[in-house]
């Protein structure tokens, strides 16, 4: 695997059994991500963002190729391995924010860390920082159903930043924001790529985040359609 | 730790739902240790009572002599063999003699069992010497309260008694109640009359035989004495507790039903709680839980509200269990009136075995129908789970 790549796709095709048959959610795909980058999947629904995303993230398996993950191959790994991928190397970020209720806002972002069994006060240091990250300082005390959809987001960036991930995966993580809260968030995961080189992959419709995006992978009918680098983000200031 | 402090958490946080299953399962588990105790205290009372006014330290039975079959009185009797008359001399045992006779108070016939003991006895706790201090010309006699009630007779009652000799001769009298003592063993109350020995020997022509010989308790039971059957202590206790393990056996049915109704409210909020859960199950998954873990989580919250139950339990059961061990619970009836043993009080007798077995059983239930709904997780796809889909 190449130094600079964190995810390796080649020739994955991914069949879902239905009724007698099956239906193929993605076809030959092949693709690198490299270190850094901030990565759209974008295409109509059903084109297979979410198919994808999920086998990167090693929550479901491919049918056929291969898929290599922070130098990982995914293919003939057991549920324990690819949970330990997951908990070590890569924070998940959901459209509907899944923070666990019964918990805090600070015991929601330190949840992975206690995974991971970090001790008390590495954690404890860990999760100011990543809440500082998202300037919820103020509610750490609070539970979800007392945040806004804006604030759980934050609260979800958090919890996926806080083990310092080498990546990111956010499904389609501004859909349920407004206008406003999508740029705070997507601000939010920007500085993070930047400060941390940590790469980035969303799945989306929503224009706002493509107007983030240093990649655009189109995605049509499961297949790659285009692969666009993005030299000049619209919403991205700088580089 | 982290698995049971997060189960301890999403117990609380599921509110009325959990302290519903709680306050259900600490019902079962106080209901069926304060049952239990009764079982026990009542079982330990009654055999202390049974030891007391009747059993003692054991018996000779003269050979024909069978409990069960009153026509084998006839032949029942004799001269008890020499070996325990040596014990009868030295006052370590007493004999008694067993006669069938009626008796007609107020005109109305009554069959009953007439029994003779030596007055002035201190082998078991009646009250005797109330017949060796009659000095009137009737058959002093002795009753207890619960044939005094069935047969409606008062202290200082005169009535007939009537028998048949050794010779098969019938034979009647006037007899009179001396006393009527307040027992609480049915066995030496329920249509019996205790005459003096002497009296009831003169009676049926039968002078110095008796049925069989009541041995004091601590004496050693002869084992070798000719045609006499030594029948030990334990021959007379495991009738009784024969009798205490049909009735247990009656509770445990009880016990299953209070254990069941728990099992079931924690089993169905289990398989609720799962199957509303599982973009929670999924996310857990995702953030690289490992399934095993996340069945252990799941089973641990159903599990601790055999911890919660616990605990609640002693908060409210415990006073009322101490109490009921201490102070018992007073009977509204006349402990009299019942066909077995019976304290006037009930005191609940609560051994830890008793109260840690319990302990045990219900944690184990809920644990085993927390894990059978929890067991499903292991089977569910992150992705299935995350969507909240299902195949
Ligand atoms: N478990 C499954 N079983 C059968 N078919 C599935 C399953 N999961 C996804 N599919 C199908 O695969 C295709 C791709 O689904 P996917 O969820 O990846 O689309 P998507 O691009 O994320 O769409 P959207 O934008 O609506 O989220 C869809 O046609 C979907 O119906
Ligand atoms: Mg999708």
């Amino acid at each position: 695997m190449d130094d600079n790549h964190i995810v390796e796709i080649r020739e994955l095709v991914k069949r879902y059994p239905v009724g007698g048959g099956h239906f193929t959610a993605l076809r030959d795909v092949t693709t690198d991500v490299v270190v850094g980058e901030f990565t759209g999947l974008v295409g109509p629904s059903g084109s297979g963002k979410t198919t994808l995303l999920n086998i990167i993230g090693g929550l479901d398996a491919p049918s056929e190729g291969s898929v290599t993950v922070l130098d990982m191959p995914l293919g003939g790994k057991n549920h324990k391995e690819l949970a330990h991928l997951r908990r070590e190397g890569i924070g998940f970020i959901f459209q509907t924010f899944n923070l666990l209720p019964v918990y805090t806002v600070f015991e929601n972002v330190e949840f992975p860390l206690l995974l991971m069994g970090m001790n008390g006060e590495d954690r404890r240091s860990a999760v100011n920082q990543a809440l500082e990250w998202v300037d919820l300082m103020d509610k750490v005390k609070s539970r979800p159903a007392q945040l806004s959809g804006g604030e759980c987001q934050r609260v979800a960036i958090a919890r996926a930043i806080v083990k310092k991930p080498k990546l990111i995966i956010a499904d389609e993580p501004t859909a349920n924001l407004d206008a406003e809260n999508s740029h705070n968030v997507m601000g939010l995961m920007v500085n993070l790529n930047r400060e941390l080189s940590t790469s980035f992959m969303f799945a989306t419709h929503d224009e706002k985040v493509m107007g983030y995006l240093t990649r655009i992978i189109h995605l049509i009918d499961g297949r790659i359609d285009e692969d666009e680098q993005v030299s000049k983000p619209k919403y991205r200031e700088g580089k | 730790m982290l698995l049971l402090k997060l189960a301890l958490k999403n117990l609380l946080g599921a509110g009325t739902r959990t302290w519903l299953n709680v306050a259900v399962t600490s019902f079962s588990f106080v209901l069926i240790v304060f049952m239990s105790g009764f079982y026990q205290g009542f079982l330990e009372y009654a055999q202390q009572v049974t030891l007391e006014t009747e059993v003692a330290g054991g018996a000779y039975w003269h050979p024909a002599y069978d409990p069960d079959d009153p026509f084998t009185l006839d032949d029942a009797h004799g001269i008890p063999p020499g070996p325990v008359s040596e014990q009868l001399a030295a006052g370590k045992a007493m004999p008694i003699l067993l006669t069938q006779g009626s008796i007609y108070p107020e005109g109305r016939m009554m069959p009953v069992m007439v029994k003779g003991i030596p007055p002035n006895q201190n082998i078991v706790t009646l009250p005797t010497e109330v017949l060796g201090e009659y000095t009137g010309s009737a058959i002093p006699v002795l009753i207890g309260a619960g044939m005094a009630h069935s047969a409606q007779l008062e202290e200082g009652d005169v009535f007939t008694v009537r028998w048949r000799d050794a010779h098969g001769t019938y034979d009647a009298n006037e007899a009179e109640i001396v006393s009527i003592m307040r027992v609480e063993n049915p066995g030496v109350d329920m249509g019996q009359l205790w005459l003096p020995l002497g009296k009831l020997q003169d009676m049926l022509e039968m002078p110095g035989e008796a049925t069989y010989v009541v041995a004091a308790s601590g004496a050693e039971l002869l084992a070798d004495i000719g045609e006499w059957q030594p029948k030990p202590v334990m021959f007379f206790m495991q009738e009784y507790l024969d009798v205490i393990e049909m009735k247990s056996s009656n509770a445990k049915i009880l016990y299953a039903v209070l254990l069941a109704m728990a099992a079931m409210g924690i089993f169905n909020s289990q398989v609720l709680s799962i199957f509303r859960r599982r973009k929670e199950i999924g996310t857990l998954m995702a953030l690289g839980m490992i399934r095993s873990r996340v069945v252990a989580l799941f089973t641990a919250e159903g599990g601790m509200h055999s911890i919660l139950a616990f605990i609640l339990g002693a908060i409210w059961g415990g006073p009322l269990l101490f109490f009921v061990a201490t102070k018992g619970i007073p009977l509204p009836y006349d402990p009299t009136e019942f066909g077995v043993i019976m304290a006037p009080r009930l005191i609940g007798v609560y051994g830890i075995g008793m109260i840690l077995g319990t302990t045990l059983l219900v944690a184990v239930i809920v644990t085993v129908v927390s894990y059978i709904p929890a067991r499903k997780i292991a089977k569910l796809k992150p992705t299935e789970a995350l969507t909240g889909r299902s195949n």
